[in-house]
């Protein structure tokens, strides 16, 4: 699974989602859908069944009117590193569909490869990965609208967010190009940061001390979702209210996070 | 040889042990997993150069700038502009959709005419000498002044080119779609006496008291107010939000207080009776000269005025007068008004406490406080050439009573359309004009409008798109769509302080048969002849949008907008206080009575749906929670305690009525809203169009009825009384 990658230094993509700036607006996951040919059915209601790469999840505070708190949380693929790029998912694929990439950081998904089984969507926590029950289908004219950079997915197979890696193919295609063997921070940056009105995604490497992503997980409001489980998530939550870093993972009652030790750093 | 029970069971489990250690089994499973792959299904998208075009959103008022992402000819992508003084680089979900807009199944591909009830083809040609003709008519039998045209904006060069049209024609009766801007010109008109809007500087402000205004909720110009949002938080400014429901607003707002749906003008009024009684206003604002301040302040003082703004709103005293020295005592304070997404005006009442409340804290063209704008008028054209007929057509006062009488200060009153569409009489509207607006489906009693509509002997829309007020046109002219016309885009002021325009161009050629609306007009007047062809010089739209823009035609042409930050900003004159004499705040309880209708319904506005003339593209209905939209039933959000008490279950069915109609809807229980409100979301319930949007929920216009504000006339309906019963 460790690849040594030709003279570069290993790269973590990660993110950084600033939950006090998001406002669940939703540009996020249209812009992911657009940008990575995610299709869309005549009633996609029933979310268990809507491909949706990123989603934003509105969690409460539980507390009765006028106490109620709200939030948003987007929820795009961890790209968790477990132990040495041990994901749950990547663990499980029997069909070596899905991989850790040593250099990047980044869990991909291969369609081709992928038969269908779903074990990975049952090993994944956070609920990230989708399946297509039903062939794609652009009516009209909107085949045209098609991204030749991200291949069209079919029934049966499974997909997931990979951190708009054509993006990055495209970045590094460019600097070569130019005659660079690196690019810079902002010629790589997934869609939904582009997008976000609010400019609550931060994108970048997470081992680059010059990157923005770099400074923001050290914030002491940083926290990432389930991170008791062992899955050393790529993405980072900010958040000033305790009530929200709270609810990224399980507590016992009494129980204080600040005072919890967490491994895989 | 016999086969009993024992060696049947022994053969079978043989064959099965044989089998499993054969690779046949996992080679036939292997081989499944092939034969069953349809790739071929799944389209190749071709590749091809990647370029970039710009250009602005059309989709909304907010006029965002656009970069679209090409491979060779086709559209890929809708990314947001960076640098651009509204959105600088982000982009909405709508926005984003616009994509689907152009190439999806709701357009309207070539000039239609309705005959014996149905759409037929006819040619651009045939069309416009049609409707030429009949104009003729109208003119010749001196009715002229009965052509109306109802347009979403009167800003932009088109609609400005159809109000000429109009004009020349010898009718004064065109209306705009009215909204939260209408509300603030009247407000500028009524104590300042001068034109000009209002803008509000949030993100420089360290206090922002927001009656209602869904700053993030796609409040005017939705991502300047998400941005200035950000900024907020960066900067630690506060946030208070005032509002019967937690919105999203509210919900990342420091402090949401709820209040009694349209008790929002008591609450002002409330405030200003701390600030004007401790004497918290800066003390250069007024003085005893300042006209009738004096009597404004005698009136506010007494206690019961505190009393009756606690009662009314349902905030206790001692919350109000917090409120009222935390407002007047910040640096930069700033209150906001204009419910939800400001669609719709709001009483003088309201608007005018609330812009003296902003008045009195001296925070007028100041930094961090409320701009009063000017209404940037770039258009320059010579006078129309009128004949007879045009004189004695503009020689009539309008229809709907606006701009004369009591209503002398209002442009439009929409509310009133309905009537003059159905009426028989002097009065009524024999030909109307639709561009950029839905009033079928946007306007409030919808259902009236609807049956109304039908009682117009000509009725023309310019719409890209099958609406179901152009399902009932009797010509279609369909304009180019977004990403494929030419088009200025003026900014609204709100949050923005300079003069701003964009360019919406062509970024790819007309998919269909259709045709520009600037230049349909232009044609249409060339075919009516006479003075109107001479009031319609220009060649074709593009070269009459040259000739308006002028000097800033080659920045709109190069970076796709023109900015000139600070330059049209108004002094402020002095302020009468005369007009807040005898103000009105009884208007805005909501209608209906209370023991037949014991809960208020109010609209909830999100981002994620287009509540005005354009429905939602696919993508946007697909992010749509199920909290709002399961299957195609609307969800209805109330108090888990309002639940119980009517017996009403989380995700269950029930009928909620309002005096104007009822519709079956699913409940959700949220504890973020009071007890007795029902929430419902604006913008669905659309007929026509694709399967992607039709007959999904219901459309909240069609459940309330207009409201006539008694000093401006503009249609202030927001909420209305309405009960909910088990299904």
């Amino acid at each position: 699974m460790k690849k040594e990658h030709n003279h570069m230094k290993n790269k973590k993509f990660g993110m950084c989602i600033d939950l006090d700036k998001c406002t669940g607006c939703g540009s996020c996951m249209v812009a992911c859908m657009s940008e990575n040919n995610v299709p869309f059915r005549e009633d996609e209601t029933d979310k268990r069944k809507s491909i949706t790469w990123i989603t934003v999840y509105k969690i409460t505070n539980n507390r009765p009117f006028p106490d109620t708190e709200v939030c948003y949380m987007p929820r795009p693929c961890m790209h968790c590193e477990g132990h040495d790029g041990h994901s749950p998912c990547v663990s499980v694929c029997p069909a070596t569909a899905t991989d850790y990439d040593m250099a990047t950081g980044i869990v991909s998904q291969i369609y081709t490869r992928c038969f269908g089984c779903r074990y990975c969507m049952g090993a994944c926590p956070y609920h990230a990965r989708y399946f297509n029950w039903w062939d794609p289908v652009w009516p009209a004219e909107m085949e045209k609208y098609l991204s030749p950079d991200v291949s069209p997915r079919m029934r049966g197979v499974v997909e997931k967010c990979n951190f708009c890696y054509s993006r990055y193919q495209r970045a590094l295609d460019k600097a070569y190009c130019e005659g660079r063997s690196d690019i810079e921070e902002d010629e790589y940056q997934t869609a939904c940061t582009q997008g976000c009105p609010a400019g609550a995604i931060t994108f970048g490497d997470l081992n680059n001390k010059s990157h923005a992503v770099y400074k923001l997980k050290k914030s002491p409001n940083a926290f990432r979702l389930l991170e008791r489980l062992g899955t050393n998530p790529k993405v980072y939550y900010l958040s000033s209210k305790e009530w929200v870093r709270k609810a990224g993972d399980n507590y016992i009652k009494g129980e204080n996070p600040k005072n919890i030790k967490k491994s895989h750093h | 040889m016999k086969i009993d029970r024992r060696s049947f069971l022994s053969l079978g489990i043989g064959a099965a042990a044989g089998t499993a250690l054969t690779p046949i089994p996992w080679k036939m499973m292997d081989d499944s997993a092939i034969w069953t792959q349809n790739w071929w299904l799944t389209p190749v998208p071709a590749g091809g150069e990647v370029t970039y075009k710009t250009t602005a959103c059309t989709l909304c008022p907010g006029g965002c700038g656009l970069r679209i992402r090409m491979v060779e000819n086709r559209a890929i992508k809708v990314e947001g502009l960076e640098k651009h003084p509204v959105n600088d680089g982000g982009i909405c979900p709508i926005g984003l959709s616009g994509i689907q807009l152009l190439y999806g199944g709701t357009r309207v591909k070539m000039p239609l005419k309705k005959v014996n009830g149905k759409f037929v083809k006819i040619s651009w040609k045939d069309a416009i000498s049609e409707i030429a003709l009949k104009l003729k008519v109208l003119r010749d039998k001196g009715d002229a002044y009965k052509l109306s045209c109802l347009t979403g904006s009167d800003k932009d060069v088109t609609s400005l080119l159809l109000k000429r049209f109009i004009n020349t024609i010898g009718s004064n009766n065109f209306f705009a779609n009215t909204t939260i801007s209408d509300s603030y010109e009247f407000v500028i008109k009524k104590v300042h006496n001068i034109e000009g809007s209002m803008s509000f500087d949030l993100e420089n402000s360290d206090f922002i008291l927001s009656f209602g205004s869904g700053i993030i909720d796609g409040f005017v110009s939705p991502l300047k107010m998400i941005r200035a949002h950000s900024r907020i938080k960066e900067q630690g400014g506060k946030i208070v939000q005032i509002e019967p429901r937690l919105s999203n607003t509210a919900a990342k707002a420091d402090k949401w207080i709820p209040v009694n749906p349209g008790s929002e003008g008591m609450l002002a009024l409330g405030l200003l009776h701390v600030i004007v009684k401790e004497k918290l206003y800066k003390s250069n604002i007024v003085s005893d000269n300042t006209s009738n301040f004096e009597k404004f302040r005698r009136l506010i003082i007494p206690n019961t005025t505190l009393n009756k703004a606690a009662e009314t709103t349902g905030i206790d005293s001692k919350t109000i007068e917090k409120l009222g020295r935390g407002f007047a005592n910040a640096r930069k304070p700033v209150a906001i008004f204009g419910r939800g997404k400001g669609d719709s005006p709001i009483g003088f009442g309201e608007a005018g406490l609330v812009y003296i409340l902003n008045y009195l804290t001296g925070n007028i063209n100041k930094k961090g406080g409320l701009f009063i704008t000017d209404n940037k008028k770039y258009i320059n054209w010579p006078e129309i050439v009128k004949d007879e007929i045009t004189n004695a057509g503009l020689d009539k006062s309008r229809m709907d009573g606006a701009g004369a009488g009591s209503f002398e200060d209002t442009k439009y009153i929409t509310s009133r359309l309905a009537d003059l569409m159905e009426s028989k009489d002097q009065k009524s509207i024999s030909a109307l004009f639709i561009y950029n607006e839905n009033p079928c489906y946007t306007l409030s009693d919808s259902k009236k409008i609807n049956k109304a509509i039908e009682a117009v002997p000509l009725v023309v829309s310019f719409s890209s798109y099958l609406d179901e007020t152009t399902a009932k046109a009797d010509y279609i002219l369909p304009n180019h769509t977004n990403l494929e016309r030419l088009q200025d885009v003026p900014s609204v002021p709100s949050g923005i302080t300079g003069g701003l325009v964009s360019l919406s161009k062509p970024v790819v050629k007309p998919m269909y048969d259709t045709k520009n609306t600037g230049d349909v007009i232009i044609s249409l007047a060339k075919a009516m002849g006479g003075n109107i062809a001479e009031s319609f010089a220009w060649s074709s739209f593009e070269t009459c949008l040259k000739s308006t823009f002028k000097d800033q035609w080659n920045a709109l042409d190069k970076d796709g907008f023109w900015f000139n930050p600070g330059k049209s900003t108004r002094q402020c004159p002095d302020l009468d206080f005369s007009k807040l004499l005898d103000i009105n705040l009884s208007s805005i309880q909501p209608q209906g009575s209370k023991s037949k209708f014991p809960l208020v319904l109010i609209p909830k506005e999100t981002m994620r749906i287009s509540s005005g003339y354009i429905a939602d593209p696919p993508f946007a209905v697909k992010v749509i929670p199920d909290t709002v939209l399961k299957n195609n039933d609307q969800v209805v959000e109330i108090n888990p305690e309002t639940a119980k008490k009517y017996g009403l279950h989380d995700t269950k069915y029930a009928i909620l009525t309002t005096p104007f109609g009822e519709v079956k809807v699913k409940i959700h229980t949220y504890n973020g809203i009071m007890e007795g409100v029902i929430a419902m979301s604006k913008g669905l319930g659309h007929i026509g169009y694709d399967k992607f949007i039709n007959g999904k929920g219901e459309n909240f216009n069609r459940l309330i009825g207009p409201v006539e504000d008694p000093d401006s006339g503009l249609d202030i309906a927001w909420g209305i009384r309405a009960k909910l019963t088990r299904a």
